[in-house]
């Protein structure tokens, strides 16, 4: 089933409240998904330095040697903090090689994202839960996407929750499954992405972010996608700069949007979107299958 | 006498126990803000208004009363209704009038993928467009579009008639536009007036079933028989 929430704020009204509104969203969709929950959250705090949030599922390992290892390969300052289980990197030297330097060479953690603006988390329980655990609350900035599943095909994991991210940040939430995802990953993998699960959602990710890393814009990459992605899904994508739907041409995982003149939300069902301030002037409206919609701060 | 639910402090379950106890009267629902099955399984001649968006199911298994919905609806509504009638000013997604067998389905605005699927003889009228697969089986009712149709609009119909002003963007399979004939017109005035939207019933074009899926072609079996053979041999 899985349930799926997306907030992009297009004025600064809401930058301070954007953590509560977001939990609020998920809130409502516990019942779509008990099993797990994740969020990402963007902000414009740090636009010089790359955070990378990274994953040592239940355990608070010290990780003071691998940030100073770390400084080492990026040949540049690493400060680190840890957020129970999670901890996030901040470093001016290359995200993208920090990125893979974890991945290879350290132990049993999960990088779970990358980028100038973005933070993510993800759990096992109850999503409410994961929600306060690692305070969606209070967090503040533009935008967030958010996810709380129910696992149907494969184990209840940390790993296999969402959002996924490959690429600098760029991430992804996913209803639906794909069929092609073996295939798309090998193919991705010559392209140099680099994968941490067996799950398909991570694939789309990665095709979105092979596709932006090639210079492609969001409506371009996901255009690309109807194309090259076999199965049934409603994405929701967050980008640098902006957030994106996109839903298969028979759409049968459900999606509404309601946009102001301060945010755009959109989630699996209405409820989620019910107690937003001002919604009772939303335009509100369901996405058309195989239509691209996006937003953007720039625009 | 018009009694009110608000759905901000009574549960949904409380408010349909209510619907399901009366036998008259007429209710007013607050604060609906997206839940689920609001109203559903009423059986009495009862009048409900809903004031906000609804969630999935809606009206669902709905009879003899009159329910009035200002806002929009999620999945199902009105699913498998048998009599009275369902008026929505916004807009309905996914599966709206499914298997109907019965009474009035009016959205004003707009209806989502697979609207009236399977329906078995409820009336549908919508004001704006209908998404891919709408009437998919259906079996019998009228459905009138005021708006376009997407993709394979009554594919695999069997004896519902559609009335459709707008374009349809394919017909599915066994759907064919058909003659409209004087008691077409007069039906579609009468849905119309019925429904409250204003549309001239001469702008409507009609589409129903071929018929060609109602039995089985021996012709077709042949070929199955004649390419099996080929990729044998």
């Amino acid at each position: 089933m899985c349930g799926i929430v997306g907030l992009f704020l297009k004025t600064e009204r809401y930058r301070n409240d954007l953590g509560r509104l977001t939990a609020m969203m998920l809130h409502e969709m516990r019942e779509r998904g008990p099993d797990s929950a994740g969020f990402a959250v963007y902000d414009d705090a740090t636009p010089d330095r790359t955070r990378v949030t990274v994953l040592a599922e239940g355990r608070s390992p010290e990780w003071g040697p691998t940030a100073a290892t770390l400084e080492s390969v990026l040949e540049a300052e690493v400060e680190v903090s840890a957020v129970l289980d999670h901890a996030v990197f901040q470093t001016t030297g290359d995200g993208r090689l920090a990125r893979q330097w974890i991945i290879d060479n350290v132990d049993d953690v999960a990088v779970l994202s990358h980028g100038t603006q973005i933070e993510l988390y993800k759990s096992v329980g109850d999503p409410d839960l994961v929600s306060s655990r690692y305070d969606l609350s209070s967090r503040t900035g533009t935008h967030a996407i958010a996810h709380t599943r129910m696992a149907t095909e494969s184990a209840i994991t940390t790993n296999g929750s969402h959002p996924f991210s490959t690429g600098a940040n760029t991430c992804l939430v996913h209803n639906g499954s794909l069929s092609n995802h073996f295939q798309l990953r090998k193919q991705l993998r010559r392209h140099g992405e680099s994968f941490q699960t067996d799950n398909d959602s991570e694939v789309a990710a990665g095709y979105l972010s092979w596709r932006l890393r090639e210079g492609d814009s969001i409506d371009t990459a996901l255009g690309s996608a109807l194309v090259d992605l076999d199965g049934f899904f409603t994405f929701a994508i967050g980008v640098e700069d902006g957030f994106a739907i996109l839903r298969d041409p028979i759409s049968c995982k459900p999606a509404v949007v309601a946009e102001t003149d301060d945010w755009v939300a959109m989630s699996s069902e209405y409820r989620a979107i019910a107690r937003l301030p001002d919604v009772e002037h939303a335009e509100v409206f369901e996405p058309e299958p195989a239509r691209i919609y996006s937003w953007s701060r720039a625009s | 006498m018009t009694a009110t639910f608000d759905l901000a402090s009574s549960s949904v379950r409380d408010l349909n126990q209510a619907l399901h106890d009366a036998d008259r009267g007429s209710f007013h629902i607050a604060n609906p803000r997206g839940a689920h099955a609001v109203a559903a399984g009423i059986t009495s001649e009862i009048a409900v208004q809903i004031d906000g968006s609804v969630g999935y199911y809606c009206a669902g298994m709905h009879q003899r009363g009159a329910v009035h919905i200002y806002g929009n609806a999620g999945t199902g509504l009105a699913e498998n209704i048998m009599s009275g009638s369902v008026h929505i000013t916004g807009n309905a997604t996914m599966s709206a009038g499914a298997t109907g067998h019965g009474g009035l389905l009016v959205i004003e605005g707009n209806a989502g993928a697979r609207c009236g699927i399977s329906m078995k003889g409820v009336d549908i009228v919508v004001g704006g467009h209908v998404g891919h697969m709408t009437a998919f089986m259906a079996q019998a009712g009228d459905l009138v579009v005021l708006g376009d149709a997407a993709e394979d609009l009554g594919d695999s119909i069997y004896e519902a008639r559609l009335f459709v002003r707008g374009d349809v963007a394919s017909l599915g399979a066994d759907c064919v536009e058909k003659e409209m004939r004087p008691e077409h017109t007069e039906r579609l005035t009468q849905l119309l007036e019925a429904s409250g939207l204003d549309a001239s019933p001469a702008d409507f074009a009609r589409y129903g079933s071929a018929r060609e899926l109602y039995n089985f072609h021996p012709d077709d079996i042949d070929a199955e028989v004649a390419a099996a053979k080929g990729a044998t041999s």
